[in-house]
């Protein structure tokens, strides 16, 4: 009864970790700028090969009784991990002056990056 | 079932990379490439599991977590050399 309920589930969070995966490379393939394709591909992946994860985890713990901890350092890692490249490749992106979308209408580290630049250039020519 | 779900998944990401690939060969930007890239190598993670389902083996098992975390190596250091240039500052004193 409960391998049932559970194998359903399995098949649940497989569709819905391959559905966020392909929803999150549309977005990749469809939006206009870099930094609205990093907001599709670092929060969809994310979760779709959460979910992936999780249903490997629940298969081999329900059909073969392997208490797998490795899958669940993948999943926690990946949690971690991949917000945390997605910051890194837009703020290289945003300091190595990739334009934003031209109909986008608010910069606001434009902003902060103009009021924090002067002292920071004083400092550096001491 | 499961062997059926396991095989639509399977490809349903394909054509998921599928258009990865795409943006990395056209991409007019290179942290649009890199962004493709790290989504490539996450969605390997997602066929890796699912292909170790598919044959009922825990082999696989390692792969995962060895793929997720040179994908992350890689990104990191990408976006360190997009941003400063250099990926390992040998001067420490002119940081």
């Amino acid at each position: 009864m409960i391998e049932e309920i559970v194998r359903v589930v399995v098949v649940i969070l497989i569709i819905v970790g391959a559905f966020l995966n392909l929803v999150s490379a549309v977005g990749v393939l469809r939006l206009p700028d870099v930094y609205t394709r990093n907001h599709a591909a670092s929060k969809a992946a994310t979760l779709g090969i959460v979910s992936i994860l999780l249903a490997t985890f629940l298969y081999y713990y329900v059909e073969v009784g392997h208490f797998n901890a490795r899958l669940i350092l993948a999943m926690v890692f990946l949690f971690i991990t991949s917000p945390v490249a997605g910051h890194l490749i837009n703020r290289a992106a945003y300091n190595s002056g990739v334009k934003l979308w031209d109909k986008s209408v608010q910069d606001d580290l434009k902003k902060e990056m103009q009021q924090n630049s002067k002292p920071k250039r004083m400092k550096l020519s001491k | 079932m499961l062997e059926i779900v396991v095989n639509i998944a399977l490809l349903v990401i394909a054509i998921a990379m599928v258009c990865l690939i795409y943006r990395v060969i056209k991409g007019p930007t290179m942290p649009d490439r890199v962004i493709a890239l790290d989504a490539i190598g996450i969605n390997l993670v997602a066929i890796i599991a699912l292909v170790s389902i598919m044959l009922k083996t825990s082999a696989f098992l390692d792969i995962i977590l060895l793929v997720a975390i040179l994908a992350f190596i890689g990104t990191v250091t990408f976006s360190k050399y997009l941003e400063k240039g250099v990926i390992v500052e040998h001067d420490r004193r002119n940081r």
